[in-house]
């Protein structure tokens, strides 16, 4: 069981995450833009995250925590 | 469930200003995270460039100075002498410490000054905008090379790691990246290590760590990633190319091909 | 307290170290040679730390550095040295650091040469370096002098969170004298505000810095500054008076020059010409009240410097044009001698006749 958490406002949307997951299972959203009027990342499958932290480190802007 | 993994302490809680992809972002965070780890927050000054890191003083909770371009070695010399119970780093971009920061690099170097160097290595000036940097590699367009930089007008690269490993009062001089996880964990730990050697005493340590830009370069943060994986790590190959705890000195590294 | 022989630049380096420098960063340059010299062998013999950097660029960066974490830290150099530090000179006034800088000045332009100067007090006072922004610039006359305004120096840098500057020149540097090194309380001002020393996770972090990214931010740091520099010029400025009371020719003279127009005043009053000499003592602050007082029943001054004339200007402008200032000067390393500058003196008293 985990879970990755995209800090809405932080994402820049650059997709450096959607390569580090070794799921694949990071993706940007195109439905809502946040204040800096990007498309942010979001998991597109929770059930299959397992909790590797891999798209947080690669993430240039601590925009997503993990939970375990 | 309990987070496993969020924003380190010592960086503060606000959104960099660097470009979406720049890889500033996780140099920042994994100095921060060493300086969690190693519980050093209250007993560390940092040293900012000039460059697009000109900010780092915004981000990091530690005290932090604020340098004159290129002076950065020379101004964390004057903190270490007058403090040496401080830890001491420097964050410096290309341009700043391979350019007109060389003499204040080299010496400090050469002094076995006591601090960490983190050096970020994306061959660009990215801060004005994109100009030829010290570590532009030949070949490549920028605003001032624009047809390509032409190393019979422009000169050669400068190879800081190679240069520095020369010299007998450097403990550390590493290059890594920040293109893949793996090599992200290397540059954690050399960056610790690189904190390590000063709370130790042993000297002068130079992290190098090969970044992009994707402002300038003109390209997506991912096709940055491969362009920094086919073109330039290549040209700068990642490795160790001095440390004095296993004796590892330049010319061990060639014979092994440069690689970690 | 006994007196001791002591030359200009190691007089000066002894009165640093009494006076609670920690740290001398520095490259070597005549003339101020003796004073490195001297702060190499003393410094690691009495807990402070000696570096000769590998230029003046970077020894001037090492003193921003130092003297960020709050410590009491000099460099010293001499005119052309003091050109390359111009760029850590702004950056340290733009940081609000305090730490001394030493100028023993020598001839210019370029390299010029190696003899004692007044060329650089246009630079001093006025041009150290980009932007808005002073140091106090304090000019000594003797050695003992020298010593005295040391001190005083690393009290009013801490006072008012700025770097400030010594002019010496290669004459008094090279000069011996005998010297008293008064009793220096060892109280430092309190730093923990602002310095750069760790936070120990008890306060927010520090920030030393010069960058203001917003053009109404930088305003308003650069005015908060000149309302400092107001409160200086208010209480800071200092000068000395010789024979001005009455005097009809006043002669204006800074640092080593003031002991040659000295000889000349006392020539000249021998001969029964009323003349007095001022001396600023602060040339940043320019001490305009005491000049208007020394010349309140003058009729001609003259300003005398070892350059082409530069604090004339300063003269000029604190007396409004209500009185015709004169200027005399020799430059490029050459001394001007008393019998000089009395001929001068006797021109403008024919002049008054």
């Amino acid at each position: 069981m985990a879970k990755m958490t995209v800090i809405f406002d932080r994402c820049k949307g650059c997709e450096l995450c959607t390569t580090a997951c070794p799921k694949q299972i990071v993706a940007l959203q195109h439905e809502k833009r946040n204040k800096e009027g990007v498309f942010t990342a979001y998991c597109t499958d929770e059930s299959a995250c397992i909790g590797c932290a891999m798209c947080a480190m690669m993430c240039p802007d601590c925009a997503i925590v993990i939970e375990k | 469930m309990a987070v496993v993994f969020e924003r380190p302490k010592s960086l503060c809680d606000v959104r960099l200003h660097y470009c979406a992809g720049c890889t500033h972002g996780i140099i920042h965070r994994l100095v921060a995270e060493v300086i969690d780890e190693m519980g050093i927050e209250g007993t560390t000054v940092g040293v900012c460039p000039v460059g697009c890191s000109v900010f780092a003083y915004n981000y990091f909770n530690c005290d932090m100075i604020e340098a004159p371009h290129g002076r950065a070695p020379a101004v964390a010399t004057g903190v270490k002498r007058a403090r040496p119970d401080l830890n001491v780093f420097t964050y410096q971009g290309d341009g700043d410490l391979a350019a007109i920061g060389t003499a204040e690099t080299v010496h400090a170097a050469t002094r076995g000054e006591n601090i960490a160097i983190i050096f970020v290595n994306n061959g660009t000036y990215g801060m004005t905008g994109g100009q030829m940097a010290p570590t532009t590699l030949p070949g490549q367009v920028t605003t001032t090379s624009p047809y390509g930089r032409n190393p019979k007008t422009a000169g050669y690269p400068v190879h800081v790691c190679e240069m520095l490993s020369t010299l007998d009062g450097v403990a550390l001089a590493t290059r890594t990246a920040v293109d893949t996880v793996p090599h992200i964990r290397e540059t954690k730990k050399m960056i610790r290590k690189a904190f390590e050697n000063q709370r130790d005493g042993k000297g002068f340590s130079i992290v190098e760590v090969l970044s992009t830009c994707p402002s300038n370069w003109g390209l997506t943060p991912k096709e940055c990633i491969k362009r920094l994986q086919e073109e330039c790590m290549p040209y700068y190959p990642l490795g160790v190319y001095k440390d004095v705890d296993t004796n590892v000195a330049n010319a061990e590294l060639l014979k092994m091909g440069g690689a970690i | 307290m006994e007196k001791v022989l002591m030359k200009g630049n190691e007089a000066l380096a002894e009165a640093a170290i009494r006076a609670g420098c920690k740290c001398f960063f520095g490259y070597p340059i005549t003339p101020q040679t003796e004073l490195s010299e001297y702060l190499s062998k003393q410094m690691p013999k009495r807990g402070g730390v000696f570096l000769q950097a590998e230029s003046e660029v970077a020894a001037i960066n090492m003193v921003l550095g130092g003297a960020a974490t709050g410590t009491r830290v000099m460099t010293s150099s001499s005119s052309p040295g003091i050109s390359l530090k111009s760029e850590g000179i702004s950056y340290i006034a733009g940081s609000d650091v305090p730490c001394l800088i030493v100028n023993v000045e020598r001839g210019g332009p370029g390299l010029g040469s190696i003899q004692p100067s007044q060329q650089d007090y246009w630079q001093a006072t006025k041009g150290l370096g980009h932007g808005d922004f002073r140091l106090i610039i304090l000019a000594p006359n003797s050695v003992q002098e020298v010593v005295n305004l040391v001190v005083r120096a690393f009290d009013l840098g801490e006072k008012y969170r700025m770097p400030v500057m010594l002019l010496s020149d290669g004459l008094l540097g090279q000069m011996m004298e005998p010297v008293e090194f008064p009793e220096i309380s060892d109280k430092q001002a309190d730093k923990s505000s602002w310095a750069a020393t760790g936070t120990k996770m008890e306060r927010e972090h520090h920030i030393v810095n010069s960058l203001y990214i917003e053009a109404n931010d930088l305003e308003e740091q650069v005015v908060k500054r000149y309302e400092k520099y107001a409160k200086i010029e208010e209480t800071e400025s200092d000068a000395e008076l010789y024979l001005c009371d009455d005097a009809e020719i006043v002669v204006t003279a800074f640092g080593a020059t003031s002991r040659i127009v000295k000889s000349a005043v006392n020539k000249a009053r021998a001969e029964g010409i009323k003349v007095g000499m001022f001396r600023p003592i602060t040339l940043w602050p320019f001490p305009k009240k005491q000049l208007l007082d020394a010349t309140k029943n003058a009729k001609n001054v003259l300003s005398v410097e070892m350059n082409m004339g530069q604090m004339v200007d300063d003269v000029k402008l604190a007396l409004d044009c209500k009185l015709p200032v004169a200027f005399f000067g020799r430059t490029g390393g050459v001394i001007p001698t008393p019998n000089e500058v009395l001929a001068e003196i006797k021109k403008l008293n024919g002049g008054v006749q």
